[in-house]
């Protein structure tokens, strides 16, 4: 039996089906580990019809067909759940508000945190549900810890490490002990037509992948200095700061060459005077990183500085790092200066585990 | 399991089922003019005349097609488009606020693509439309091409004053459709007596096949077919007639009108009582639409504080169908624009759950709707308490 559904079998479990071929496997692992399992899609867009084309994810019509499909092939009951305006207000409001704001929101991670594992996992435990089994790419064992998944490559622990024990401890992750390979090639012998579906990629709710014009659509043109770090000198201009990440290289358009005629990327963005800041790659490198909001899943809050690995984005380089606990934040120092850190995203701790390697906490990224 | 979703479809009388097999097992086209044509031809007139006879209808008035959707489609769209044709002033359309999708998104068709200008008949507390209402449209918009309001409703099962509608239409000299999926085998329904030009009637809810149903027309009704081709049906429907459909949906129609009394006395006692217990289970519950003038089988209540969809995933593990009774786009449940149009707010009318009976109804399935109800109810609240505490 695939770790992660191996807690009590025989408890009733929503699947959150979105179409794709890794939750329609999960659902299909837990039945068959005896699980009663019922297939929930949910709806997320607002107008799911101007998504009929193009986007890939969890958003459109047809990623609702197709997991009402394999709802159908594994004879699960299935319903689809309406939470657009939940994901509106918690996910794509939050994601605008925070590029607004200079940060650089991960969605995912945050939807995960507000609508899977909090709006639907409330209302699946009001309505009897005793979990919830997604299709996610990371372990869950019966001690509880969260690890990576065994494909290193689709790992999704990162986007995880926001959940708390509490919402751990109501979930099942069944595809944690597989490769991405392996979830297809069960897909086909099922029966799963979406067995060769592409991965879905980028954020759900921008359609055609542009989050520059995403933003630009929401937050409007507010033209803007863009300032070399070093000189303080006026070196290009922009439509909108929010449109920028720290670590960006590409799309600057600046007006000169930086006077060593080596590349500059975005250091930092400054809503307030609606400045981007450039500079040289090693200004980028970052060594100490202070984060809020942590939340402890693999252990208890530790007492004292713990040694561990960190990763700062999702698909980051991971390092090591000694992570501090700072009143009601964290500090980590970093053994190794790490670039392209922006606020906004997590920071995830992990503990280097043989068994796969172990979400210690995570939390906010705030400088 | 207990099936309280017979407004959905109702399951297929044996002698429909019968009929179907056995036409379907011969071969011929009704247009032909061989000898197998000739006994396809055949079997299709004398379900034409059947369904005619079941209905205070001619033979000729009864036009076959592909079920209820398609039926209002060509009244609605086929009248208006001759009407104007006739007169190009005539471009309004007068409608209620609480037909079905099939008539409501026909007439937002027309204003949309056709320019037709529509006139919303609003209802009452208990999803009537009024013959005042309807005079008073009639009197302050002239050129109108067509009326078309329901005989009973799907939703919450008010049925409609239809004769009293249709003698204010013919008053004002305009054509009235009514659909009457709902209505036909459920009350009498008799097209020449109602008065009205043209009625929508459907198999699957009466115990025929779904994909077959009929438009009955008046004669000196003119209508613009929406299918053009070889021109069965008068001209007015193109498409090879569904031969063992036809006399399925024929000897089904037959079967329900003719039983139709004791029927609905069967099902409105089996009906009351499902009311009477939901209200002992479920003190809160409100019963939506006319207490009185309402289909025998129908059964619409609001629970308080629960949502729709969420009581129908408890009562669908439990083995219970029953519906939300509105539309879904998308597979999301939209509040029911019947509800809102009788008044109710957007809770209330996500809070409601229909449960319609049919022929094959027991009070065994009234019984296990009656045991799974009250923790359903209580489930649902504690998920609907989070949507505003959170």
């Amino acid at each position: 039996m695939p770790d992660g559904v191996g807690k009590v079998v025989g408890v009733r479990v929503l699947a959150a089906m979105s179409g794709g071929v890794d939750s329609a496997v999960a659902a299909a692992r837990a039945a068959e580990a005896g699980h009663d399992v019922t297939g929930v899609h949910l709806a997320l867009a607002r107008n799911p019809q101007t998504y009929r084309t193009g986007a890939r994810g969890c958003c459109t019509l047809e990623d609702s067909r197709d997991a009402r499909r394999a709802a159908d092939v594994l004879g699960l009951p299935f319903y689809v759940w309406d939470m657009a305006e939940r994901f509106q207000a918690d996910v794509v409001d939050d994601f605008v508000a925070e590029y607004a704001a200079g940060r650089t929101p991960n969605p995912c991670l945050r939807c995960n945190e507000k609508i899977k594992f909090a709006a639907v996992l409330d209302r699946a435990v009001a309505l009897g549900f005793d979990a919830v089994v997604t299709g996610h790419h990371a372990r869950l064992g019966a001690d509880g810890l969260l690890r990576r998944s065994v494909d290193l490559a689709k790992d999704q622990s990162y986007v995880l490490g926001v959940l708390t024990r509490e919402q751990l401890s109501r979930s099942m992750f069944p595809l944690g002990d597989s490769t991405k390979t392996q979830v297809r090639a069960e897909a086909t012998r099922r029966g799963l037509a979406v067995a060769d579906k592409p991965d879905s990629h980028d954020i759900c709710f921008v359609a055609d992948g542009d989050t520059r014009g995403f933003l630009a659509q929401r937050l409007g043109a507010t033209p803007g200095d863009v300032v070399d770090a070093a000189t303080g000198e006026v070196v290009g201009r922009h439509t909108g700061a929010y449109a920028y990440t720290v670590g960006q290289r590409r799309g600057l358009h600046l007006d000169r060459p930086a006077p060593d005629g080596r590349p500059r990327y975005v250091l930092s963005i400054t809503p307030k005077t609606n400045t981007v800041t450039v500079g040289p790659a090693e200004a980028l490198a970052v060594s100490q990183v202070q984060a809020r909001r942590p939340v402890w899943i693999g252990g208890p809050r530790p007492a004292a500085p713990v040694e561990c690995e960190v990763q700062l984005r999702a698909h980051g380089d991971v390092v090591p790092a000694t992570v501090a606990v700072t009143g009601d934040g964290l500090r980590a120092e970093l053994h190794q200066p790490v670039r392209g850190v922006a606020a906004g995203q997590a920071i995830v701790a992990y503990r280097p585990d043989p068994a796969g390697d172990i979400v210690l906490g995570s939390a906010t990224i705030a400088a | 399991m207990a099936y309280l979703d017979h407004a959905a479809t109702t399951p297929m009388l044996d002698v429909a089922l019968e009929a179907y097999v056995a036409t379907a097992r011969e071969v011929g086209n009704a247009s032909a003019l061989h000898g197998a044509g000739r006994q396809a031809r055949r079997r299709v007139e004398e379900s034409r005349e059947r369904v005619a006879a079941a209905l205070g209808a001619r033979p000729a008035e009864v036009i076959f097609t592909g079920g209820g959707t398609e039926s209002d489609n060509l009244a609605v769209k086929g009248i208006f488009w001759a009407r104007r044709s006739a007169d190009r002033r005539r471009t309004r359309v007068v409608s209620s606020a609480v037909e079905h999708h099939a008539v409501l998104d026909a007439v937002d068709w027309l204003a949309a693509q056709e320019g037709a200008e529509v006139s919303w008949l609003p209802v009452d507390a208990l999803g009537r439309v009024t013959p005042q209402r309807l005079r008073a449209e009639l009197a302050a918009a002239d050129q109108v091409a067509v009326i078309t309001t329901m005989w009973a409703s799907n939703e919450v099962g008010t049925v409609q004053p239809v004769a009293e509608l249709a003698a204010v239409a013919a008053e004002y000299g305009v054509p009235l459709h009514t659909d009457a999926i709902q209505a036909v085998g459920q009350v009498a329904v008799d097209f020449a007596a109602s008065g009205v030009s043209a009625l929508t009637v459907t198999g699957h809810k009466l115990g025929g096949p779904a994909g077959v149903g009929a438009l009955v027309l008046a004669r000196d009704v003119a209508v613009t077919p929406l299918l053009h081709g070889g021109g069965q049906e008068r001209d007015v429907r193109s498409g090879t007639l569904d031969t063992a459909g036809i006399v399925a949906f024929a000897v089904a129609l037959e079967t329900a009108v003719r039983h139709q009394q004791e029927y609905a006395a069967r099902v409105a006692a089996l009906r009351d009582d499902l009311v009477t217990r939901v209200r002992q289970a479920v003190p809160d519950a409100v019963l939506n639409g006319d207490p009185n003038d309402r289909l025998p089988g129908n059964a619409h209540f609001s629970f308080p504080g629960c949502e729709g969809d969420a009581l129908l995933l408890l009562l669908d593990a439990q083995g219970i169908a029953c519906s939300t009774g509105s539309a879904c786009s998308a597979g999301v449940a939209q509040p029911s624009h019947v509800l809102l149009a009788m008044g109710a707010d957007s809770a209330r009318a996500r809070s409601s759950l229909r449960f319609t009976l049919g022929h094959t109804s027991t009070p065994e399935e009234v019984g296990a709707l009656i045991a799974a109800l009250p923790e359903a109810v209580d489930r649902a609240r504690r998920a609907g308490s989070l949507r505003t505490s959170r």
